[in-house]
């Protein structure tokens, strides 16, 4: 309740603060006001509370949640300076729409209704669409902003017409209502099956599983790197979290049905995420297909939806989250670095993985960053992501879903494949050695995702405490 | 206690040396080695002969899921972390002539290694040794594509695959078994490996678990038809990295095989058993073929390591205790034997710039010393009586006869086919007319004697006294074979 407040209000001050002449004094107000809320977010802690007429609900799982996205939020700001530097950038606006954007994630983690979940989506998205487009020289940023928003606007309205369906069933918008209906239900509902279903494929957009991918690659590469790494950590959290509070609150009861849905849906995403991530020539791309692919072990989490489930769920995102992150924040770096001239004078930015060659030989912290980054991303253990498969495969096997686990497994010795070019590029490779000049604070922000990436792999009881 | 220091001692020691630079990194990289033997010893030394983990510690890891963090050393153990300890020290000392660029950070790789594989060799907490496997993996990898040579990012890399995609099978394997471990509303879970030995597992879920577990080791070995990693990896790896690869880590997939496929699935073994001693034996003889064919000594070796651990996998399934005792001291025999011919194979390419056996030749002139050292390497390998090889051979291919007469047979091809390839390695580059790049090869130097001393005493000791080593794994192999129920065919 208190960050959502917050963030509204401290969105609107930094719309304020854009008319000060000096734009120095966003970036440190933007992360103040992230930390303000993020230590504002655990005052709740141990206790439950409802809001706006028992339409929201804060535990400590949501708490969580929240955590990590405004954590998240956090690094992908401070790792903002560079392009908010350039002429046509509107920093204030950009900054705002991101505090936006976070309270509708909030409202994904904590509904208590589903017209509160819809709501939630939609402030999330609207803001997405435009920090998409926010390149406005940029054809293929514009692109990539029409393409999301008219996809996104139709992954809503089925989502819209569930929510519909599943009232029609159920005569009820809250998910308690709805969860006791579905636990009492007797033979085939076909209203409910069908909202469920409409219901699952909004969010099953957002967070880019197969077959409702095809927006993730041109948006993620089109969108300014440093929405991307916004989009790809915080929307994919707050949609997981819905998700996940959605199947384990409301539909339960008829987990019979939806399961083997979910496990097809997470067998192709891996497949589909991994197989297309190995041909791709661009860094950013194939982030968007190692994207796919995480959704796809997320969802194997939700298709054995069990006691393990939450834990696993708050692991991977967090796990996923900080090393995406500090990946596309080592991209930004080495994408300015390394973008050419062309003819007409206009800087071409390169990220192919190419543009990685030699990074390690002059640049030693950015090269240890990103292939720690990877090796999270990949699972190798001694990182969280490790950890973070680990849970996954748990809740997997507790279910006995073995031949899930075994395309997972295949999966991830491709997933191998595709991060190690990076590690490969940086490390083996010839290329231009000069040496990239980081700022301390940016430094300071890469260091710190690779500690806890590595704490957590070191030591994953760290968060036991928390949920 | 002493597990502990073993295993978080070459880390520090490891995040030191990262710190030096120039020339006294190798100094400091093996006397920290040598401290790491210090400890190994004192723990050799101290170990009693019974069943039992010693120098233990046990510490919660994940407390609310019942993992620990928790190592020990039992009969088992105790020679792998006797070799890892023994060959670290040998391998750093083995590099005092070259000088590798970035040197602090190959000596600090060296020891992560030597930490993880210790984490391996005393786990006792299924999802820690799982752990330390793949930890061990990362080390090890940079050493190869960092160091290696012109093909090494290519070989190293589908080595690297290759391994990793095996060892993601055990990790299902792990989580079940974890799973099928009894759980109270008080106590979680329990990944101990104890407590996997005690589990009443169905036979069509041992089936399946056998097979998880034994393509993760089977790589790591490797085994039949598992090895296509192998002798490129050896051979672009630069001789450091190859010797721990061949020397140590390939024991972690025999190690394995002892430490949880026996016990947990014994029926599976009894079904696929067959089928496992098969692939290993088709691997010796296929092995030893191709080594006679090889022109190049490094390759030649790796072929020849890999026909040698196809007998320790025999050896192990055979379900005999002669059998498993003989993979056991092979094991160390082994490591010691493979890291001298690596080393001999390493100094031959020093002096000469080339392993092609048909370009070098008369070496003997002017090399009393290497010639000696190579040829006690040789017999040991080629399982002399009196020498370490001969014991472990002798006792898996006893075991494997019993188990089958015509695989003991098969089996027993590898010590004459042994002989040929490593006799006609030592002929054509040792004896014969000098080549233009043999000319003027010089002897070996004092600190290159130093390294082959400790190791010709230790194969003369195993070939002579085997009872030190033998004796202090026989209660830990009898307490495994329980597991198994067949009749021990008693050692004595």
């Amino acid at each position: 309740m208190l960050p959502i407040v917050l963030l509204s209000v401290l969105g609107i001050v930094l719309l304020f603060l854009g008319f000060l002449k000096s734009r120095a004094v966003l970036l440190p107000a933007t992360l103040l006001f992230l930390a303000v809320t993020l230590a504002v977010n655990f005052l709740d802690w141990n206790k439950t509370y409802l809001f706006f007429n028992d339409m929201l609900r804060t535990n400590n799982l949501s708490m969580v949640f929240t955590a990590i996205m405004l954590g998240s939020a956090f690094m992908v700001v401070a790792l903002s300076g560079s392009f908010m530097d350039t002429d046509e950038a509107q920093p204030a606006e950009y900054y705002a729409l991101m505090l936006f954007s976070l309270v509708g994630a909030i409202m994904m983690v904590g509904f208590e209704n589903l017209i509160m979940l819809f709501v939630g989506v939609e402030i999330l998205s609207v803001a997405m669409y435009v920090l998409t487009g926010s390149d406005k020289r940029n054809l293929r940023s514009n692109e990539a902003a029409l393409k999301y928003f008219l996809m996104g606007a139709f992954a809503t309205g089925i989502m819209l017409f569930g929510i519909a369906l599943l009232y029609g069933a159920t005569g009820s918008f809250t998910i308690a209502g709805i969860g006791a209906y579905a636990a009492n239900q007797q033979g085939l509902s076909l209203l409910l099956y069908v909202g469920l279903l409409m219901l699952l494929i909004g969010l099953l957009f957002k967070v880019s599983a197969a077959p409702f991918h095809f927006w993730t690659p041109d948006v993620y590469d089109g969108a300014p790197t440093i929405f991307t790494a916004f989009m790809s950590t915080v929307v994919k959290t707050a949609g997981f979290a819905a998700l996940f509070r959605l199947l384990s609150v409301s539909f339960e009861g008829v987990y019979g049905f939806w399961w083997t849905i979910l496990a097809i849906i997470a067998a192709l995403t891996l497949v589909v995420g991994n197989i297309t991530a190995v041909y791709q020539n661009s860094f950013k791309r194939m982030m968007a297909y190692s994207s796919i692919s995480h959704a796809g072990y997320l969802l194997i989490g939700l298709a054995s939806l069990g006691a393990q489930t939450k834990q696993a769920i708050v692991f991977y995102s967090l796990a996923y989250s900080v090393a995406t992150i500090s990946a596309f924040g080592v991209l930004l770096l080495v994408a300015r670095q390394r973008s050419t001239q062309t003819i007409t004078g206009e800087g071409v930015i390169t990220e192919n993985f190419d543009s990685f060659n030699g990074l390690a030989r002059k640049n030693p912290l950015l090269g240890f960053t990103m292939a720690v980054s990877m090796l999270s991303l990949a699972g190798i253990p001694l990182t969280a992501g490790f950890w973070g498969k680990f849970y996954i495969f748990s809740t997997a096997v507790e279910r006995g879903q073995i031949w899930l686990l075994v395309v997972a497994v295949l999966m991830s010795a491709v997933g191998i494949y595709y991060y190690f070019r990076v590690i490969i590029a940086m490390y083996f490779r010839d290329g231009a050695t000069e040496t990239i000049q980081v700022a301390p604070f940016y430094q300071y922000v890469l260091l710190g995702a690779t500690i806890i990436t590595i704490g957590l792999g070191i030591a994953p009881g760290l968060l036991q405490g928390l949920f | 206690m002493l597990t502990l220091f073993l295993i978080f001692y070459p880390v520090v020691a490891a995040t030191l040396i990262l710190m030096i630079r120039g020339e006294r990194v190798k100094q400091a990289a093996l006397v920290a080695a040598l401290v790491e033997f210090g400890f190994v010893a004192f723990a050799f030394a101290g170990f009693r002969p019974d069943a039992s983990s010693q120098f233990g510690f046990d510490y919660a890891w994940i407390g609310s899921l019942g993992i620990r963090f928790s190592a020990g050393i039992d009969g088992i153990s105790i020679l792998l972390v006797l070799l890892t300890g023994l060959l670290v020290p040998l391998i750093v000392l083995s590099t005092f002539k070259h000088s590798y660029k970035q040197s602090s950070l190959f000596y600090a790789l060296m020891l992560y290694m030597q930490a993880a594989l210790m984490g391996v060799f005393t786990a006792r907490d299924g999802f820690l040794f799982y752990f330390f496997f793949e930890a061990a993996l990362i080390p090890i990898y940079f050493l190869a594509a960092m160091w290696g040579g012109s093909n090494r990012v290519a070989v190293t890399f589908k080595f690297f695959v290759y391994t990793i995609f095996g060892s993601l099978f055990m990790l299902l394997a792990l989580v079940y078994l974890y799973y099928q471990t009894p759980a109270t509303d008080l106590s979680a879970h329990s990944a101990a490996i104890a407590d996997f030995y005690k589990l009443n597992l169905t036979p069509a879920a041992q089936n399946w678990l056998f097979w998880a577990f034994f393509i993760a080791f089977a790589i790591k070995m490797p085994v039949f038809p598992f090895h296509t990693w192998q002798p490129d990896t050896y051979v672009e790896s630069p001789t450091p990295a190859t010797m721990l690869l061949a020397g140590i880590m390939l024991k972690m997939g025999v190690y394995g095989l002892i430490r949880f496929i026996l016990p947990i699935v014994p029926l599976g073994v009894e079904t696929w058993g067959r089928t496992a001693v098969v692939l290993a034996v088709i691997g010796i003889v296929y092995g030893s073929i191709i080594a006679i064919r090889q022109r190049d000594m490094k390759r030649l070796i790796a072929y020849s390591s890999f026909s040698h651990v196809g007998l320790m996998a025999a050896g192990v399934f055979s379900l005999t205790e002669t059998g498993m005792q003989g993979a056991l001291i092979q094991m160390l025999a082994h490591g010691i034997n493979v890291v001298g011919m690596f080393f001999v194979a390493d100094i031959i390419f020093s002096r000469t710039n080339t392993n092609q056996l048909d370009q070098l030749g008369g070496i003997t002139k002017s090399t009393p010393r290497l010639t000696v050292f190579f040829m006690i390497m040789l017999l040991g390998s080629v399982a002399l009586p009196l020498t370490n090889g001969f014991i472990g051979e002798f006792l898996l291919l006893h075991g494997v006869f019993t188990y089958n007469h015509y695989l003991g047979l098969a089996a027993g091809f590898t010590i004459i086919f042994g002989a040929v390839y490593m006799l006609r390695m030592f002929q054509k580059s040792m004896f014969g007319m000098p080549s233009a790049r043999t000319e003027s090869f010089a002897d070996l130097s004092s600190t290159e004697s130093l390294v082959f001393i400790p190791l010709v005493v230790l194969i003369f000791w195993i070939g002579i006294y085997p009872q030190t080593f033998l004796k202090v794994t026989e209660p830990s192999v009898v307490s495994i074979m329980k597991y198994i129920g067949t009749t021990a065919v008693s050692l004595k």
